[in-house]
């Protein structure tokens, strides 16, 4: 059939299966936005407050269903909104494919109104991008995105429309969605080596990172443990891979890691790691970091194998065919005194534990627990709120933890729990601290306007928390702008955006009002009050080793 | 310790192509010493020759990153073991009686070519590989060099082995 542009861009996001897509129109996708309301019973589009909200929100939904999330925005200002939205997906390996549109051919390089060279400005925080020249590559190139995004390593691809190809006709055929290039196992002769390396072990440990829910490899990865009797850890982007209560699983490691996470893995002999990338938040002082482990490391992306740290076993291929074959060749075994050690370090770590009573981050994450259902995700900001959250919420499912790790994106959790709640139907949760949701607070607005069921649980104590534990251990309590002495009523501005909210002083409060919150079928914001000199711990100082671990400040 | 190294890399012939592979080098901050990029015996595939001094290391971590690029078709590392490369050499001096037999004389060692002559300067042409180029360039600092322009290298495998063998997985 002969379609417009803009109406090939709509049918080919239906075609390739997406059902919902985040934006906000502008002069330059004004078209696109013509063929969205021609097709509205076909394709959804939420309307976001901003369309860095939009690129989370993208986000948040592909994280929580692993399909490509969607977002579309117009030239200029329109596009540039996108870039944090595009570089946090793209640092955390989450498939995304944004539409912009651009001004015509023929204006193109005349610095036009709203005209921006967004793939250039996005070629370092995408897989790749597109800059679609003539009508008759517009499907096409949209499929490739949706391929790319979803081959191999995960990750967000631009398609830039200028205004005439979306005017532009040509003949249309529908396809059926892309498929991600075939998944190959690593070398068989590599995993033959890594096999004999972990039967040599004595102090075996699992990392694993985002990589295992992309791969879907949870069952093998028991499978390994139970087989080799290893613990198990996770980067913060492992979280919910797996049980967080399985009996093998000691928790995240790294800088706010659990403390037996962390130890275990710097005394290993031989560290498994599993689509990971021992990011500098993990390794710290990466010279000394587990100084007498052999490193076998599977990735689907063979650039990561020894980029941070030399692997001695570095596997390129699928994790889940790669854990398959990987388990055959693995002797059983068992490591009582290795299990031993580890108990020991579990009794430390739970000697050294918070156990204060009342509204403490940690009590506050425990009353949260009790409201979380199998299926509930949580999306978090960035900070210390995110770290007391990584380091006490449970859960049972895959794709319900949705943090910004490798990118670190204050505003992130807003558009992201949006996202996740529309992937999944379920009744969804954002932890965030009041430095973080004054950054994008505005989609309340799209919360409140497609009647979100969102509790929204904000940990605040004036301050930006994160930086001043900094500021408190190593400058001198100089908290240079870390006060924030704002006077924001953040219950009167909830219902101000029409959600509802109430405040919560005790713990006991905090359980009632979640337990209100859980009912009330939209946005309902809980202001929980915390000290500001709360710290997140265990914590490596910067430039420390696990051997510098801070465990406990002040008495 | 660093190392010279030379990398040929095959391209979809596609605009903003050279940006993308030589961005991979700025981001990881390598200084690229020179750079050719040409057609190829197909109107599909550019090929991009690219000369950079770094540690092996990190070397292997920008060609691992450059094959991650959908455009990227193939990589090949080349050395005087495994290749032939080549470099051309514009040099214009100064025309200066007193000296123009000297250079005349260097010039035939080095096998280069006048191809420019005028009263007040002299254009050489020189084929070679850069490390003959560097020392020419040196021999001519005796005299009056007024400007120099230089191709960066070219380089092809030696015997039937072709860069589209190794294929992007």
């Amino acid at each position: 059939m002969n379609l417009t542009g803009a109406e090939i861009v709509v049918r080919a996001l239906i075609e390739q299966g997406c059902q919902t897509v985040f934006g906000y129109p502008g002069g330059q996708v004004i078209h696109i936005y013509d063929a969205l309301y021609e097709y509205q019973d076909e394709l959804r589009h939420v309307l976001t407050a901003h369309e860095q909200g939009a690129a989370h929100a993208a986000d948040g939904y592909a994280r929580a269903t692993g399909k490509p999330g969607v977002v579309i925005a117009t030239s200029g200002p329109g596009a540039t909104n996108l870039v944090t939205g595009i570089a946090t997906a793209f640092l955390d390996s989450v498939p995304m494919v944004a539409i912009t549109g651009n001004v015509m051919n023929a204006q193109i390089g005349t610095d036009s109104f709203q005209e921006i060279d967004i793939t250039g400005i996005t070629l370092p925080i995408t897989k790749h991008n597109y800059f679609v020249g003539a009508v008759e590559d517009l499907a096409d190139t949209i499929r490739e995105a949706f391929r790319l995004a979803i081959s191999g390593r995960p990750g967000p691809v631009l398609v830039d429309v200028p205004k005439d190809i979306q005017i532009a006709r040509c003949d249309y055929a529908p396809q059926p969605p892309a498929v991600p290039a075939p998944p190959q196992a690593a070398k068989e002769v590599r995993i033959r080596d890594a096999a004999a390396c972990i039967n040599a072990a004595h102090r075996p440990f699992i990392y694993f990172g985002g990589g295992l829910a992309s791969s879907g490899a949870q069952e093998e990865l028991l499978a390994l443990a139970e087989k080799i009797d290893a613990p198990m850890g996770c980067s913060m982007m492992g979280i919910s891979c797996i049980p967080t209560g399985h009996p093998r699983f000691l928790g995240m490691q790294g800088m706010h890691g659990h403390y037996a996470c962390s130890t275990a893995m710097h005394r290993s002999d031989c560290i498994i790691a599993l689509g990971a990338r021992f990011n500098d938040r993990v390794t710290g002082d990466r010279t000394k970091f587990a100084k007498g482990a052999k490193i076998i490391h599977i990735d689907v992306d063979g650039s990561e194998l020894s980029k941070n740290v030399p692997a001695s076993h570095g596997m390129r291929g699928d994790l889940k065919l790669t854990l398959q074959k990987l388990v055959g060749y693995v002797e059983p075994a068992r490591h009582p005194e290795w299990r031993q050690t580890i108990a020991l370090y579990q009794s430390e770590e739970e000697r050294n534990r918070d156990s204060r009573p009342g509204l403490t981050p940690r009590g506050a994450m425990q009353a949260l627990n009790r409201h979380l259902r199998e299926n509930t995700p949580v999306a978090t900001d960035v900070g210390q709120h995110q770290m007391w959250a990584a380091q006490t919420l449970c859960f049972r499912k895959p794709r319900r933890f949705l943090s910004s790790g490798g990118l670190g994106t204050m505003g992130f959790g807003m558009g992201a729990a949006i996202g996740a709640q529309m992937a999944t139907g379920e009744h969804a949760v954002l932890v965030t601290g009041d430095g973080s949701f004054g950054m994008n607070l505005n989609e309340l607005a799209t919360a409140v306007t497609e009647g979100v069921p969102l509790v929204i649980l904000l940990l605040n104590n004036g301050v930006l928390g994160m930086v001043r534990q900094w500021q408190t251990l190593f400058f001198d309590k100089h908290y240079s702008n870390t006060v924030l002495a704002r006077q924001t009523d953040f219950v009167k501005l909830a219902e101000a955006f029409g959600a509802k909210a109430e405040r919560a002083d005790t713990l006991e409060a905090l359980d009632a009002a979640l337990s209100r919150a859980f009912q009330y079928q939209g946005p309902y914001l809980i202001d929980c009050a915390i000290g500001q000199d709360e710290f997140v711990l265990p914590m490596l100082p910067p430039g420390g080793s696990m051997d510098d671990m801070i465990t406990k400040v002040g008495g | 310790m660093d190392k010279r190294y030379t990398v040929a890399v095959l391209v979809r012939n596609q605009f903003g192509v050279l940006n993308r592979v030589t961005s991979m080098f700025r981001r990881r901050q390598f200084n690229i010493d020179n750079l050719t990029v040409s057609e190829t015996e197909s109107p599909d595939y550019s090929r991009i020759t690219v000369q950079f001094a770094g540690e092996r290391v990190t070397k292997q971590q920008l060609v691992d990153q450059l094959y991650k690029l959908p455009d990227v078709c193939s990589i090949r590392e080349l050395d005087n073991e495994n290749a032939v490369s080549f470099e051309l050499l514009l040099i214009k001096l100064k025309n200066d009686p007193a000296s123009r037999g000297d250079i005349r004389a260097a010039a035939d060692a080095f096998e280069a070519k006048t191809v420019d002559y005028t009263r007040d300067s002299i254009v050489l042409r020189v084929t070679a590989d850069s490390r003959r180029i560097d020392d020419f360039i040196d021999l001519m600092r005796d005299y009056e060099i007024l400007e120099i322009c230089r191709t960066g290298v070219v380089s092809l495998e030696r015997g039937a082995d072709t860069i589209r063998k190794v294929t992007n997985l």
